[in-house]
């Protein structure tokens, strides 16, 4: 079973409610935390537990053997301008290339064979109940999207189908989202009752849809703001999960990397209630 | 000697593009021949990605021996103008191409070590 | 002419309130970018009119023809993408995980796919309620290739400011570390950091900051929020000597700001209050860390 976390705009409560609901969770459950927030992983900060493994993540581009005809059909074939032909020498450049292997494999020399490039890092942590795996992408690297992919299938790998999977997303609408996303069973969209929260769920709920995904929403810091948010989910019959109150020692637990649940029983009690509707939508099987 | 120039249009009077990778225009200068010819960079402007290594391609085949331009090539313009021997000179922003051929003459241009980091 | 980048790493810092703010006080001076293009909020705060718009066109996507298809699955065999999928014997794209490369127009056999450019947003320029002009622009959802539409706001916005003779081009950025972010930077010549004293706060800042010295940018920071962890504001300015980051100012939390953002308002204009203030000599010192 796998539950993204993700939300249009930034800094509305994911990292919050995805440390928090996995640690919940797992207390009853067998549960992995997965962080595909790759540009700015920062689940970790809340999750207190021993490195299990760690590895280095690539992706495959072409590199030129140094001979070659010049016919020039890789130039001709990579739709991003990553091969370019300059006199006498075939040059790639990495960050523009998207690994599709269409010169590399159509070389009619085989001039252009795949090699890796670091993209990334992930690794593994284990605390008593909780399994957590992160990526972090490397400064510099343009692309998140082939990160997020192979930390996915990693987790898959590593975890089987029992495991309830909870997957951390980037925020935003764009393709690092799409591509977190898109493989999960249910989708919780956390947005915060402001004008700009609102505008952003908005877009999120768009993209939700596009997709076909199921969904809910959860409001953070409500409180804050005004009700149009509700009103919105309402008219657009959306579920609305959970209602957690601005609280600022929640904004303090949180900006010393605490994990908010255990220490808020107002929070905790959000939790199972959020906990039993996932099982009335059949997401988390029932204790 | 033939000196090329990024430019917001045609002529001499024109301005100089202070970026490399989506200039509008190339323009060149052959010195013996005296004579200014424009090239247009529209083909490449369009392009969403890759722009640097396809101008400076596009340059280099062009045979020029010195590049005039603005702010100077970005990473991997900057590779490309690496494989030849062209020298690069910077700073011309805001001059026509007429004071940018004066400033390089005058030494008054900043020489640049091919890459803007 | 300046560009001034606010940026943030994390979201959720109060990056675009903040800088809301500023436009409101540069008015005069500035023009407007709005380059968090993924999720564009500053113009809730800005009113803008929204009078010239142009589509944005970027990348391209696989388009099958079933007619002429003979189900090889040549098609599927060398996408990296799952862009092709067979549905009950029937191959069809997936139009969210086309990555446009176009492997699959080349392999097959019979012609049936072709690759169509897409519009994938629009980006507008506009007059805003400060006088300013705003530049600014509306993804479509799950485009790709933010970063050139970026490039586009920022290029467009250099234009006007040239035409209209002002110093300064300030930006909005948007968050992380990636492509959009890149683009943002290139060509500033200061940046605003806007960051929290949390641990995320800091870790992101971290690593956005990275991003900027890579492109030895000057910068400064504004901590907002200071009050809720006076121990982590020690942590970043330490962290802000090490680098040296300017150190800019210090927010305490306001709820002016939401309440502000409810009646479409940036802050200096909702409240004469001591954060005004602060955002005021804000204002003031970026100008001249940015010599403009």
């Amino acid at each position: 079973m796998k539950i993204a976390i993700a939300s249009g705009k930034g800094g509305t409560g994911k990292t919050t409610l995805a440390t928090s609901l996995a640690s919940h969770l797992a207390e009853s459950r067998d549960v992995v935390l997965v962080d595909l927030d790759v540009e700015e992983p920062n689940s970790r900060l809340f999750i207190d537990g021993d490195q299990t493994h760690q590895q280095d993540v690539y992706k495959e581009i072409p590199q030129w053997t140094g001979a070659c005809s010049l016919c020039g059909q890789c130039q001709d074939i990579c739709n991003f301008n990553a091969i370019v032909q300059v006199g006498s020498q075939i040059m790639v450049f990495p960050e523009l290339c998207h690994s599709c292997r269409a010169c590399s494999d159509l070389c009619p020399e085989s001039a252009l064979p795949l090699k890796p490039r670091k993209i990334g890092i992930l690794n593994q942590f284990q605390t008593e109940d909780l399994d957590f795996v992160e990526s972090r992408l490397e400064i510099g690297e343009q692309q998140a999207v082939p990160l997020i992919a192979q930390t996915k299938h990693y987790v898959d790998e590593n975890f089987d189908d029992d495991f309830i999977k909870i997957y951390d997303s980037p925020p935003g609408t764009s393709c690092p989202v799409i591509e977190a996303t898109k493989d999960a069973d249910y989708v919780i969209l956390v947005t915060e009752p402001t004008p700009f929260g609102l505008y952003d769920l908005k877009l999120a709920v768009e993209v939700m849809r596009k997709m076909g995904k199921a969904f809910g929403v959860v409001v953070n810091r409500y409180g804050l703001g005004n009700e149009d948010v509700i009103d919105y989910c309402q008219l657009e019959g959306i579920s609305v999960l959970a209602k957690i109150a601005n609280d600022r020692r929640i904004a303090e637990l949180y900006s010393g990397g605490e994990l908010i649940y255990t220490s808020i029983p107002e929070f905790k009690e959000q939790l199972f209630a959020l906990e039993s509707r996932l099982t009335l939508h059949d997401m988390v099987g029932a204790v | 000697m033939k000196i090329a120039f990024t430019a917001k249009g045609e002529t001499w009077d024109s301005e100089i593009d202070p970026r490399l990778g989506r200039t509008v225009f190339i323009l060149i200068y052959d010195e013996t021949k005296n004579e200014l010819s424009a090239h247009s960079n529209a083909d490449i402007t369009e392009q969403s990605h890759g722009a640097g290594p396809l101008t400076v391609k596009k340059i280099l085949d062009l045979n020029p021996d010195v590049l005039i331009t603005g702010n100077g090539p970005g990473k991997n313009a900057a590779e490309v103008l690496n494989t030849s021997a062209i020298q690069i000179y910077i700073g011309a922003s805001e001059l026509t191409v007429k004071e940018a051929l004066d400033a390089y003459k005058n030494g008054t241009l900043s020489s640049s070590s091919k890459s803007m980091s | 002419m300046k560009e001034i980048v606010v940026i943030s790493g994390k979201g959720g810092t109060g990056k675009t309130s903040v800088m809301a703010s500023f436009s409101y006080l540069g008015q005069a001076d500035l023009v407007i970018a709005d380059c968090d293009v993924d999720a564009a909020d500053l113009h809730m705060l800005l009113d803008p009119d929204y009078q010239n718009s142009e589509d944005y066109y970027s990348g391209e996507l696989a388009i099958l023809d079933q007619e002429k298809c003979i189900n090889c699955g040549a098609c599927l065999d060398v996408c990296q993408f799952d862009g092709v999928q067979k549905e009950n014997g029937i191959f069809r794209i997936e139009e969210m995980n086309c990555e446009g490369c176009g492997y699959c127009q080349r392999v097959c056999p019979t012609a049936a796919i072709h690759m169509e450019t897409q519009k994938v947003g629009q980006w507008y320029s506009s007059n805003s309620k400060v006088g300013s002009t705003m530049v600014h622009a509306k993804m479509g959802v799950g485009a790709e290739n933010s970063g050139r539409l970026v490039a586009q706001v920022k290029n467009e916005a250099r234009r006007i400011a040239k035409a209209e003779g002002k110093e300064i081009i300030l930006i909005d950025g948007s968050p992380g570390i990636g492509c959009a972010v890149t683009s943002t930077l290139s060509g500033a010549d200061y940046v605003v950091f806007v960051t929290e004293p949390s641990v995320s706060g800091i870790h992101d800042l971290k690593r956005v900051s990275e991003l900027v010295q890579g492109f030895s940018i000057p910068s400064g920071c504004i901590i907002n929020k200071y009050d809720l962890n006076p121990q982590r504001v020690l942590e970043l300015e330490a962290f802000m000597e090490d680098a040296g980051i300017e150190h800019i100012a210090n927010i305490p939390y306001d709820e002016g700001f939401t309440a502000a953002m409810l009646e479409g308002k940036t802050l200096v204009e909702y409240e004469n209050s001591s954060v005004s203030q602060i955002l005021v000599e804000s204002w003031k010192k970026i100008k001249q860390f940015a010599k403009v």
